[in-house]
């Protein structure tokens, strides 16, 4: 479980973040959604560390991660799998050796060990027979695929996908958002997915957190989401016809 | 920004290289690659340049050659030269161009694509992780690579004389064993070792410390080049004024 309180983040004097607040539980699939350039990545970015906070603290299973040094932070480091929203994969390394990675790095196992754990990850996200290829030779899609193998292949504790979805298919999106369920489910990971997919969300979003202009505006479940009462998370849910339409037919029946 | 705070991101940037690597299997891997492209793609381009650089040195000795210079002088100048300044220090400026742009164009699109931001969150130390191969690497390879040009030089000073008859055969080999000092050659592989470190380091820090895209990526690899030049350049008349006086 990650809780985050009172979290501000400034690039000099551009404020993204505001007083967040958050708590992330664990075999739970936790959301950020809101839209563009409402901090998500920076408030993702802040919790694993890669940013420091300005104010407020970030504490992992009770841990306060904000005050430990480098060093101190591997422990934790170790145990997050992370997907960035370009893919952030390793371009001198094929498909296969992105996966194996942070096995080689930290797993006590041998190479075959390795690769039949990464295969098996491979094939979980859809992509078996990609595995020699280098990222620049397989499309935008695949490639958040293979980032999504190599956060998982540890069997991470907190996974932080950030737009696990954005550029595939709406089938595969399935695949992939199942995938997300199923392993924090399994694992009791404690899952934190950006999105701004109203599909994922209402699929398979257990706690989820509105974000805009850099605060937390609400904070619920998906069945609360769709009558939040709140100005800016209506117009954000029912931003497409679609979800307008559903929400015609919930009312009407 | 000032001087002082590159210089003290600098230090603090070489100690963070200079840990133990996490893993020694992976850390004995990337070393074998970087030496591959720091050392065996060099290869040739050192190669090229020494062997035309020895015969050019050789004709232009020849050409002063008669009165009062012997024809001896043509087999020493093309040693001293070779062995105290071609080899050590142009050529490792020439690499510098082709080694440490490449350095910091790789780790300077690591760095804007998120690939170290990926390394980090894992828990890998990333700049020991990218940088102490890279160091190792080319303080191995350096070296060698500078032994490699001062045979050739010598080599290709002794075959020109003998094709454009510059001079006997003898008076060559006269010349290239008169007053040798051994120690010339170690104060040329001493100084070789400190660009090496320059060049890879300086090549690296520009690398990691990029922000921004494809065109910061750009910008660095001409920063680390033109860094790494100046700092040869200073090293080598530190290095020499202590050493050679
Ligand atoms: N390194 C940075 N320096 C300055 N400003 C930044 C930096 N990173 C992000 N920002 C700013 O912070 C704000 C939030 O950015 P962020 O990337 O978190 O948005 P997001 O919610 O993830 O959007 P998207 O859905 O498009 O990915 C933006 O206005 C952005 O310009
Ligand atoms: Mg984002």
């Amino acid at each position: 479980m990650i809780k985050v309180r009172g979290v501000d983040k400034a690039f000099g004097d551009k404020a993204v973040l505001h007083g967040i607040d958050a708590s992330f539980e664990a075999g739970q699939v936790n959301f950020i959604i809101g839209r563009s350039g409402s901090g998500k990545s920076v408030l993702t970015k802040c919790i694993v560390g890669l940013l420091e906070v300005d104010a407020g603290e970030i504490k992992y299973a009770g841990e306060d991660f904000t005050s430990l040094s480098t060093k101190e932070r591997e422990p934790i480091r170790r145990q997050i799998g992370m997907l960035f929203q370009g893919g952030a994969l390793f371009d001198s390394m094929t498909v296969l050796e992105n996966v194996e990675f942070p096995l080689r790095m930290f797993a006590d196992m041998d190479a075959e060990e390795r690769r039949v754990r990464a295969m098996e990850c491979l094939k979980r996200v859809e992509l078996e027979g990609a595995e020699d290829r280098f990222p620049a030779e397989v499309s935008g899609g695949m490639q958040k695929r293979v980032a999504l193998a190599r956060a998982i292949v540890g069997r991470p504790g907190y996974l932080f996908c950030d737009e696990p979805n954005s550029g595939l298919d709406p089938q595969t999106a399935i695949v992939i958002d199942n995938l997300i369920r199923d392993l924090t489910h399994e694992y009791g990971t404690t899952t934190v997915v950006i999105s701004h997919d109203m599909n994922s969300v209402i699929e398979i979003g257990d706690n989820i957190h509105f974000l805009h202009r850099g605060r937390v505006a609400w904070r619920g479940d998906r069945k609360g989401i769709l009558n939040s009462g709140v100005e800016e998370l209506d117009k954000f849910v029912y931003a497409s016809d679609l979800m307008r339409d559903i929400k015609g037919k919930l009312q009407g029946r | 920004m000032g001087l002082l705070f590159h210089i003290g991101r600098y230090f603090a940037f070489m100690a963070a290289a200079l840990r133990r690597p996490q893993k020694g299997r992976v850390f004995a891997q990337s070393t074998l690659i970087e030496l591959e492209a720091i050392g065996v793609q060099s290869l040739g381009i050192v190669a090229l340049l020494s062997l035309f650089m020895g015969a050019v040195i050789a004709i232009q000795t020849a050409h002063q050659v008669g009165g009062w210079v012997p024809a001896y002088t043509i087999g020493f100048t093309v040693r001293q030269t070779m062995i105290l300044e071609f080899a050590p220090t142009i050529i490792p400026v020439i690499l510098s161009g082709k080694v440490g742009s490449n350095i910091a164009s790789q780790i300077g699109t690591m760095q804007v694509t998120e690939q170290i931001d990926a390394l980090e969150v894992m828990g890998v130390r990333s700049i020991s992780h990218l940088v102490l191969p890279k160091l190792l690497a080319a303080l191995v390879i350096f070296p060698f690579l500078v032994v490699i040009a001062m045979v050739l030089g010598i080599g290709a000073g002794a075959w020109i004389c003998n094709a454009a008859d510059l001079s006997s055969f003898a008076d060559y080999e006269y010349g290239i064993q008169i007053d040798f000092k051994a120690f010339d050659v170690a104060y040329a592989l001493i100084k070789t070792c400190v660009f090496a470190l320059i060049i890879a380091s300086v090549s690296a820090y520009h690398g990691y410390y990029t922000s921004g895209g494809a065109r910061e990526v750009g910008r660095s690899s001409t920063k680390a080049v033109v860094y790494s030049v100046v700092l040869v350049m200073v090293a080598n008349l530190v290095i020499t004024q202590l050493l050679l006086t």
